[in-house]
């Protein structure tokens, strides 16, 4: 067979290197998702086969199965927990988007405003929140408005300083431009600013999901007290109390998992807002 | 090719728009421009040639309005308007997060004019530098030439009287450039608008240009002008001939007499 035939009969000509990079890329597809379930399991495995061979009696460390067999027992409670855990993180975290987004929007909008509040904004971040909550819910008489306050306090700080920063990340050539064609300050924020801002944002957005979840429930272990509505973190006290460890345990693995869940949202809202356009988002080609 | 009548020829073009002992300082000691004397006319196809840091972008600053001179005058003859002046960067400087289309709307969107309103002249404009069936495209999915012709569309969609342009093919490679520059001129023969374009390269501003004003540097100033007296449509064929090696010849002589000019200002 020459050459010239094998042209005529227009076999796609895929080359080893090729080959390889497929195969390689197919493979880190799969490993992808396999792996971390495949160790996920394995871990729970271990734990399970430690605490069965060392007879770890329940009331020091839990088997995986006695947990989520508490899970399920308990669910009505634990879910009336998870709820309200859930709510005030979420809350929590809907008011620091909109305070830090504002913020942030004011800061840029006058330098003079940024230089006045910037000190403020840094003193409630540095200052750790198990320090201040007890003041707060001396001061604040609604249990909610306290919690909410804590959470919204550890959680406001990643947006208000990454949406600044984005804010302030606009390309000079672009600003020229704007100011050439005439733009004022509102079509420069919202034509410029904004979309400039939009990665840096989300990327905080990440950060604060989680925050507003450790805000919440640090805000929880201090405010204590018990009785209907009361969240997770108090759950987990409560139950330390009465050394009813496995459903500690499975307290604690609905936070974990409220936080992933969170996490991975944020991460697929990024991903539905990017993917369009934003370098972060772009699958390189090798 | 006969439309080209309508720029009249050199030496009976009205003024567009004149620059009298213009100087520039920056930080109270960098004297980017000083006596700065320029004028141009309606149809002038100006290159601003010089070495690094005489002031071209400077110059193209001021009468951009980015900036103002320290002293000295720009005057515009008939004043200028919306929409009269389009700029387009060394880099194609467009909205990562929008779309060609929508990138070229933003003049015309700045001045609150809605999509539609203006599709026609958004289409036009993209037509014009051959990017209509991109329209939808967001810029990482084009090569730099097509974002630079990105770039120009949205300079030309409000039919400027005058195009600035700062080192705009800088960047390309050679092919492209040149592909480019073909375009350049004709469009700027299709709408009859002025253009001031900056460059380091002596080849682009002869093949370009009708006038080069060549720059020195410290400070920055009028050195020379050149005028390439040859005749628009300018093709491939031009870029061949002996008149365009004899006028790269003595647009060269005028830049490196520039560059001398600064050599003994600086030992003296
Ligand atoms: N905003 C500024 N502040 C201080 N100095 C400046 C500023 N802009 C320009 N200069 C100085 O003015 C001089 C002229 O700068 P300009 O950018 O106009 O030069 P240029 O001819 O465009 O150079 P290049 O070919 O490298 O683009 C340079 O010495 C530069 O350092
Ligand atoms: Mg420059």
């Amino acid at each position: 067979m020459s050459a010239p035939e094998m042209h005529a009969t227009q076999a796609p000509v895929v080359d080893l290197e090729e080959l390889q990079h497929a195969r390689a890329q197919r493979r880190d597809k799969i490993a992808k998702w396999s792996l971390p379930i495949l160790m996920l399991g394995l871990a729970i495995f271990l734990w399970d086969r430690i605490v069965v061979w060392n007879e770890i009696p329940h009331y020091i460390l839990p088997g995986p199965g006695l947990v989520i067999q508490t899970l399920i027992e308990d669910w009505g409670m634990l879910s009336d927990a998870l709820w309200v855990t859930l709510k005030i993180t979420l809350m929590a975290l809907g008011v620091a988007v909109v305070g830090g987004v504002g913020l942030a929007v004011l800061f840029t909008q006058s330098r003079y405003f940024e230089m006045a509040f910037y000190p403020f904004a840094v003193i409630l971040q540095v200052t750790p929140v198990v320090s201040i909550a007890p003041l707060i819910f001396i001061y604040v008489d609604s249990r909610l408005a306290g919690l909410l306050l804590c959470a919204w306090i550890v959680a406001f700080f990643p947006i208000l300083s990454n949406t600044t920063l984005g804010l302030n990340s606009t390309d000079h050539n672009l600003r020229d431009l704007y100011k050439i064609y005439g733009a004022t300050r509102w079509q420069r924020l919202r034509y410029l600013q904004l979309p400039t801002a939009l990665p840096y944002f989300l990327g905080g957005l990440r950060i604060a999901g989680g925050l507003s979840l450790i805000g919440a429930v640090v805000a929880e272990y201090v405010a204590g007290t018990g009785g209907i509505g009361s969240g997770l973190a108090f759950r987990i006290l409560e139950a330390g109390y009465r050394l009813n460890i496995p459903r500690m345990f499975a307290a604690l693995i609905l936070i974990a998992a409220t936080g992933v869940v969170i996490f991975t949202f944020a991460s697929l809202l990024s991903h539905a807002l990017l993917h369009k356009w934003h370098e972060s988002a772009i699958k390189r080609e090798n | 090719m006969s439309d080209h009548s309508l720029i009249p020829p050199m030496g009976q073009r009205d003024e567009l728009l004149r620059m009298t002992d213009v100087d520039k300082v920056f930080n109270g000691n960098v004297e980017a421009l000083k006596n700065l004397n320029l004028t141009v006319n309606q149809g002038d196809f100006i290159s601003l040639l010089g070495p690094s840091g005489c002031g071209k972008s400077t110059a193209l600053r001021l009468i951009a309005g980015l900036m103002r001179q320290t002293s000295g005058q720009i005057k515009w003859n008939g004043g200028l308007n919306e929409g009269d002046l389009g700029v387009v960067f060394q880099e194609p400087t467009l909205m990562p997060w929008a779309t060609v289309e929508q990138n070229a709307w933003l003049p015309h969107r700045l001045r609150g004019k809605s999509l539609d309103d203006v599709r026609g002249d958004i289409m036009w404009a993209l037509k014009m530098v051959g990017l209509e069936k991109f329209q939808k495209s967001y810029p990482r999915e084009l090569s730099g030439g097509m974002k630079m012709r990105v770039s120009i569309a949205r300079a030309l969609v409000t039919q400027p009287r005058l195009i600035l342009m700062d080192e705009p093919f800088a960047a390309l490679d050679e092919i492209t450039r040149h592909k480019l520059n073909n375009d350049l001129l004709m469009l700027r023969d299709k709408l009859k608008c002025t253009v001031i374009f900056v460059t380091h390269s002596v080849f682009e501003s002869v093949f370009l240009s009708d006038r080069i004003v060549v720059m020195a540097a410290r400070p920055g100033r009028v050195s020379a002008e050149v005028s390439v007296d040859a005749p628009y449509p300018r093709t491939e064929e031009f870029r061949t001939s002996a008149q365009y090696a004899e006028l790269c010849r003595k647009a060269s002589d005028a830049l490196h007499g520039a560059m001398n000019q600064h050599g003994e200002r600086a030992s003296a």
